[in-house]
């Protein structure tokens, strides 16, 4: 299937990408042409495949739950864009 | 002393023929000079390297050296490094100084290694050609109208072009041995999870492996050894045991069982690629190695199925880039939803965002079983495929790229030919197995790379290989022609 300039604009929303007009044709036509490619596997059967999402099919080691860490919370905030009284600071969200 | 690989460069070091600051200051001297040429470095850490040299000549006399000591090493931008800029090519990071290191950086600090600087590369690892990133691309010292590959690519050109003696690097879907290969080095991607990933940012992370690019193998096996194993803080990160690479080095390959997968010597590489591969097996056979065709039947399926997954894993790992925490955040944002979407299409680059909106799509409601789950499918099928393979050799020769080094532009507008590019390696980042890249002669001016696949943990093995064909050719010594030598 084809990608139309709705869904480049639905997908750039769901991805919290701003997308400027003049660049969606571009988008949507890389896109397009990716996704043919990706089409590709589509023609090999894989039923009863078990999908593979690790290549050693390793599982999640544990530790025990103890603390590990200091407090870094000055040194963590240092590169943050705005910060004040050791929190981190965004637009007002509830009015 | 440019020319010396960190093999010999130790052997200096510990003879006193010079120090580590003196090293250092000249290397840092020769790349301010001549980086200019090839971009290689997006940031240069002159005061910390000093520091560090200083503090390697003093543990040396102190007799407490190890074989890294003094050693100088480049890191990919990609790896924190405390107190210098970790930009991952991008301008999202640009103005991003880690507070912690990577454990692949603490581990070479603690072994006495000196950082010069970060390494230029493709924006958060994504490209062929080092033309993705934000500081522009650098250039292959072979012909300077010429990228150097991708994405690790800085390191590559800045070891070609001898401004310093090994680099690190890291390997989504081919990142280490294709810019390897195509700037006449060699280039090590360990099996997934034999180096910690902590610290290096995520692209995707079922598939990141970090490794050394060095001038000879026995110089990969000395940095592996240092690199290599588990890590509390990387849980994906292997329990395995680490063997002594270099014990191993000298071993016979008389015996050798070697595969040339027919689907890698098919029509569509570069005929003279082909013929130099097919040379270096020849040497193997003079060695004593046996020689017999095998199939990888679902190669070609390796770039559908990595260009679905890795992607979903970048639109989920890239979710953090939110202009809250670090990194760019835009001006003036007039709400939460604006600061993150403004936030991310200024400081995110073309190729970032495609991969993005791929991975976005290729994972929202109602695409999951045709893409991801397909892809994941596939994935087994692929790795299958080498499991088979590799109960019959012991190794896979092949070539690492189906054409040389491209002209700067030529493959840039159109991502899918950027892709094609990969389709030699991004099947082992399928399956999670190590592979090398070698130099293996040349295809007229510009270097061949060969490329050597083992099984899960048998870094040592292709070490091994790798270190008897340097023994035997000088393909590995060869410079670019016009190097600056003083």
């Amino acid at each position: 299937m084809s990608l139309d300039r709705s869904d480049v604009e639905r997908i750039a929303h769901l991805a919290r990408l701003a997308i400027h007009e003049p660049e969606i044709p571009e988008y949507t036509e890389s896109l397009n042409s990716i996704l043919s490619l990706i089409d590709q596997m589509q023609a090999t059967p894989t039923d009863g495949i078990e999908p593979l999402a690790h290549p050693l099919d390793a599982v999640q080691r544990l530790r025990s739950d103890v603390v590990t860490e200091a407090n870094q919370r000055d040194s963590l905030q240092a590169c943050a864009p705005a910060v004040e009284d050791g929190l981190f600071l965004v637009p007002k969200v509830i009015e | 002393m440019f020319n010396l690989t960190l093999s010999e460069l130790s052997q200096a070091l510990s003879q006193g023929q010079f120090s580590s600051l003196e090293l250092t200051q000249a290397l840092l001297e020769r790349i301010k000079r001549l980086d200019s040429q090839y971009n290689s470095f997006i940031t240069l850490s002159e005061e910390q390297a000093l520091l560090q040299a200083k503090a390697a000549d003093a543990s040396r006399a102190a007799g407490h050296a190890t074989p890294l000591t003094g050693l100088p090493v480049a890191h990919k931008d990609l790896f924190c490094t405390q107190g210098i800029r970790t930009s991952c090519g991008s301008r999202m990071l640009d103005n991003f100084v880690s507070p912690y290191n990577a454990t692949l950086v603490e581990r070479l600090n603690q072994a006495g290694m000196v950082t010069l600087g970060k390494t230029n590369m493709d924006e958060f690892a994504m490209g062929s050609s080092n033309e993705s990133s934000y500081y522009g691309p650098a250039r292959n010292p072979w012909d300077s109208q010429r990228v150097p590959g991708g994405s690790s690519g800085g390191s590559a050109a800045a070891v070609a072009a001898r401004l310093v003696p090994a680099a690190t690097g890291s390997d989504t879907g081919g990142s280490i041995r294709q810019p390897a290969a195509l700037c006449g080095i060699t280039g090590l991607k360990p099996t997934y999870g034999r180096i910690s990933r902590y610290g290096m940012i995520a692209y995707a992370s079922s598939f990141d492996q970090a490794g050394p690019m060095t001038r000879s193998a026995e110089d990969a096996a000395l940095l592996l050894q240092a690199m290599a194993g588990e890590d509390p803080l990387d849980s994906t990160c292997a329990v395995h045991p680490v063997p002594d690479y270099r014990a191993s080095l000298n071993n016979s390959l008389s015996g050798l069982r070697i595969g040339l997968p027919k689907e890698y010597f098919a029509e569509g590489t570069d005929p003279e690629i082909l013929q130099r591969v097919r040379e270096a097996v020849a040497e193997f056979e003079k060695m004593g190695a046996q020689v017999k065709e095998v199939s990888l039947p679902n190669t070609q399926l390796s770039i559908p199925a990595y260009y679905i997954l890795a992607p979903a894993e970048a639109s989920s790992n890239l979710s953090r880039f939110d202009g809250v925490r670090y990194g760019h955040r835009c001006a003036a944002p007039k709400d939460l939803e604006d600061l993150y979407k403004r936030t991310r299409e200024e400081g995110f680059g073309t190729e970032v965002k495609r991969r993005i909106m791929v991975g976005t799509y290729a994972l929202s409601e109602g695409f999951y079983d045709a893409y991801y789950r397909k892809a994941q499918q596939i994935r087994r099928l692929i790795q299958q495929d080498f499991v088979r393979v590799l109960q019959d050799v012991d190794v896979i020769m092949a070539p690492v790229t189906p054409c040389a080094a491209f002209p700067l532009g030529e493959k840039n507008s159109d991502p899918v030919s950027m892709y094609m590019e990969d389709v030699f390696t991004l099947s082992l980042n399928l399956a999670g197995l190590p592979g090398m890249s070698i130099p293996c002669g040349f295809s007229g001016h510009l270097p061949v790379g060969l490329q050597l696949i083992g099984n899960y943990f048998d870094e040592a093995r292709l070490l091994n290989i790798a270190h008897q064909y340097q023994q035997v050719t000088d393909w590995h010594q060869h410079t670019p022609a016009n190097l600056s030598e003083d």
